[in-house]
């Protein structure tokens, strides 16, 4: 298989690394290069769109998976899909939408493989109520280092099973997943939004609706401080029934041409949602919304996927511009965290830009999963002097809380605060050991965090508890 | 272009390759039935079962090999079973080789010709006969431009790929009158295994935009298809060029 040497990167845009890329395009292939890993490492990359250094590997071969894309059965009694780790959302929803099956869980973005939305066990607007992506992934079928097709469900290999979800690619090349997809009536969103005028309110917002809305995330402005602190726009949803519908839409209640723009009321234009625009953030959102509440119809894209419609949004990303952080704060403590947080953000992010929260509900299995019941806050960071010390000030109130960074939009954790904010990490690095003792399965991510199996450590650590 | 290959019974040859699976996918949504041939027959399996998830299409697959000549007749006969009749036979079979073991060591070079010439002239032979009995029926073959001229960096595909399109032409001409429709194909660079990386200077084609391109020439009962289009300017001034200067060519 021929192996071409690009610049690869994240799509925060840093860092960008040389890499040696393989795509296979049968699994044999994959095989292969598992086969003739040698002492070489192989980083399994989906569609590339985690933020930092997680698909990167500058010093093995990365190994595109786009080409292993093939869905490979569906149960339309129970919308089972089986399918192989590179199919993405966006491939998922063009062919399931319109008969009636929507994502059970999904990212802020439709371009993401299945196999990476399980490699970091992604989370959407209903974590609140359904948990991670891997909540719906009955099993997996992974690819071990030994060459080895093992099959993984909750029951059978369940060691794998929970090392495997949000385990970051490093337990091995993920080539299938059974999914579970959701029943849906319409392709259309009813939609509630809400100005909320502080952080207690929009909090209180939460609490109040999330019963009767799956879907729910609040845009904070950033510029709001003192008293305003936690100003928002907090937005619910839930899949619309047929008879909400207006004649028009109800004769296709599950048409989905997500090419085209649906024009509804709250359908702002695509720059605004661009970070560097949010310094109108106010008046784009905020005030253009003159009552307390509003509801709407909308599309599936525009409620889930708002910035997918403008493209290379992430060209803003990188050393110029922004970077992508994302942390969660346990419930008990979650309201204190969140003040500490929006405070430090607001008075060291010298740019404006907007924050967006989130509740999450019960963790999963998964041994490095990032979610944990509390609030999740995600931020566009300016990078400039002070960038260091609002991360590691952030990563500081998050542990301080009990909480912890996520993998997938990080670039500049350090191994002594990543352990400290992932316990179970022991249980993963033993596991990863079992089966992939030399390391195959690798990343820049990985050897920055120390990911890694290591049998001196182990040994240095059974000495020291004898 | 409207779907005209909706509800044709068509068997691939070679249906793993990435132009071939691009063919299937644009086939399939059109509504065709199809017979995935591939010798890694798991594979043509794995794309099979794609296909009738993602479109509905009634899909099956079986072994292919290139080089087993007694078993072309009964493949043709196995895709008739199975679907009932056989419109089209679609050939995507063949591989690049390797030109320096090709030169070093023949038997690689005879493996490559019976790939991509032998094998393909073998089940063309059966498919040929068979649709000149129906007196309708059409076979698209893939080619390459690497066939329009010797050159020393890949000279043994590319004569088994000339030889290729000279069969191609003549069954062209024997079947024309009968009704039976023979595309050649030459893509150029696409993104596939056989080029990932290769492609330097040109712009590489998607194999589903060439998948598309194969399709509305088969529409329109074209007989040779260069793809991406700009290639057939290409190959022209490359036959153009003296061989006495040619020879001397780093090409």
């Amino acid at each position: 298989m021929a192996i071409v040497e690009r610049k690869l990167s994240g799509w925060g845009r840093y860092p960008v690394v040389q890499s040696r890329v393989q795509r296979p395009e049968r699994l044999s292939a994959l095989q292969e290069l598992v086969a003739r890993a040698g002492t070489g490492s192989l980083t399994a990359r989906g569609a590339g769109r985690s933020y930092g250094d997680a698909a990167l590997n500058s010093k093995g071969t990365t190994v595109l998976m786009g080409r292993l894309n093939r869905m490979l059965a569906f149960d339309e009694k129970t919308g089972l899909l089986r399918c192989e780790a590179g199919v993405t959302l966006e491939e998922i929803l063009a062919v399931f939408v319109p008969r009636g099956w929507f994502l059970p869980v999904t990212p802020g973005t439709k371009h993401v493989t299945v196999g990476g939305a399980i490699a970091f066990d992604v989370h959407g607007k209903n974590h609140h109520c359904d948990g991670a992506f891997s909540s719906f992934v009955s099993g997996l079928k992974l690819l071990t280092a030994s060459g080895e097709i093992v099959a993984c469900t909750r029951s059978r290999n369940a060691n794998l099973f929970r090392a495997t979800v949000g385990g970051a690619g490093l337990t091995g090349f993920i080539t299938e997943a059974a999914v579970t997809l959701r029943r849906i009536e319409t392709s259309r969103i009813h939609l509630r939004r809400f100005k909320a005028q502080d952080l207690d309110d929009a909090l209180s917002l939460f609490d109040e609706h999330e019963a009767s809305y799956p879907y729910s995330v609040a845009w904070i402005d950033c510029l709001a401080r003192g008293k305003a602190l936690g100003r928002s726009l907090v937005m619910f949803g839930r899949h619309a029934r047929r008879g909400e519908l207006d004649a028009r839409l109800r004769d296709d209640p599950l048409g989905y041409a997500p090419g085209t723009r649906f024009s509804v009321p709250f359908n702002l234009p695509g720059f605004a949602l661009h970070p560097l625009a949010v310094k109108s953030f106010n008046a784009f959102y905020y005030a253009r919304q003159r009552t307390r509440e509003m509801t709407a119809i909308t599309d599936l894209d525009p409620f889930f996927y708002p910035l997918d419609a403008i493209g290379q949004w992430n060209k803003l990303y990188g050393r110029r511009g922004f970077i992508q952080y994302q942390a969660v704060f346990p419930a008990a403590t979650g309201r204190k965290a969140l003040v500490e947080a929006l405070n430090l953000t607001s008075r060291r992010g010298k740019g404006s830009f907007l924050a967006v929260l989130k509740r999450f509900g019960a963790a999963s299995e998964g041994l490095l999963s990032f979610p944990l019941p509390g609030y999740t806050l995600a931020l566009d960071v300016p990078v400039g002097r002070g960038l260091h010390v609002l991360i590691e000030g952030l990563n500081r109130i998050a542990l301080a809380h009990g909480g912890r960074a996520y993998l997938a939009k990080d670039a500049y954790l350090t191994p002594d605060i990543f352990r400290e904010m992932y316990p179970a990490l022991p249980d993963f690095l033993e596991i990863k050991g079992a089966h992939d003792e030399g390391n195959i399965f690798s990343s820049m991510l990985a050897r920055r965090l120390q990911l890694h199996h290591d049998p001196e450590l182990k040994a240095a650590e059974v000495t020291v508890h004898a | 272009m409207p779907d005209t290959m909706n509800d044709r019974a068509v068997l691939i040859a070679g249906a793993t390759s990435g132009i071939a699976r691009a063919l299937a996918t644009e086939l399939a949504r059109q509504g065709a039935r199809l017979y995935l041939t591939a010798r890694d027959v798991e594979e043509a399996e794995r794309i099979g079962r794609d296909l009738h998830v993602r479109y509905g299409a009634e899909v099956s697959w079986d072994h292919f090999e290139a080089e087993d000549y007694d078993a072309h007749a009964l493949l043709l006969q196995g895709a008739k079973l199975a679907m009932g009749r056989l419109d089209g036979v679609i050939v995507a079979a063949g591989h690049l080789g390797d030109q320096a073991r090709a030169q070093a060591n023949f038997d690689h070079a005879r493996r490559s010709i019976n790939a991509n010439f032998t094998g393909v002239a073998s089940l063309l032979t059966h498919a040929a006969n068979l649709f000149e009995q129906q007196g309708e029926g059409f076979i698209v073959a893939l080619s390459s431009v690497a066939g329009d001229r010797g050159r020393q960096s890949n000279y043994v595909y590319g004569a088994a790929k000339g030889a290729l399109s000279l069969f191609l032409q003549g069954l062209r001409n024997r079947l024309a009158p009968k009704g039976v429709h023979v595309l050649t194909v030459k893509p150029g660079f696409v993104d596939t295994r056989m080029t990932f990386g290769k492609a330097g200077l040109f712009l590489v084609a998607q194999p589903e935009a060439v998948a598309r391109d194969v399709l509305r020439a088969l529409g329109r009962r074209k007989d040779v298809l260069y793809t991406p289009g700009f290639w057939r300017w290409i190959m022209r001034a490359v036959r153009a060029i003296p061989e006495s200067r040619f020879k001397r060519m780093a090409m």
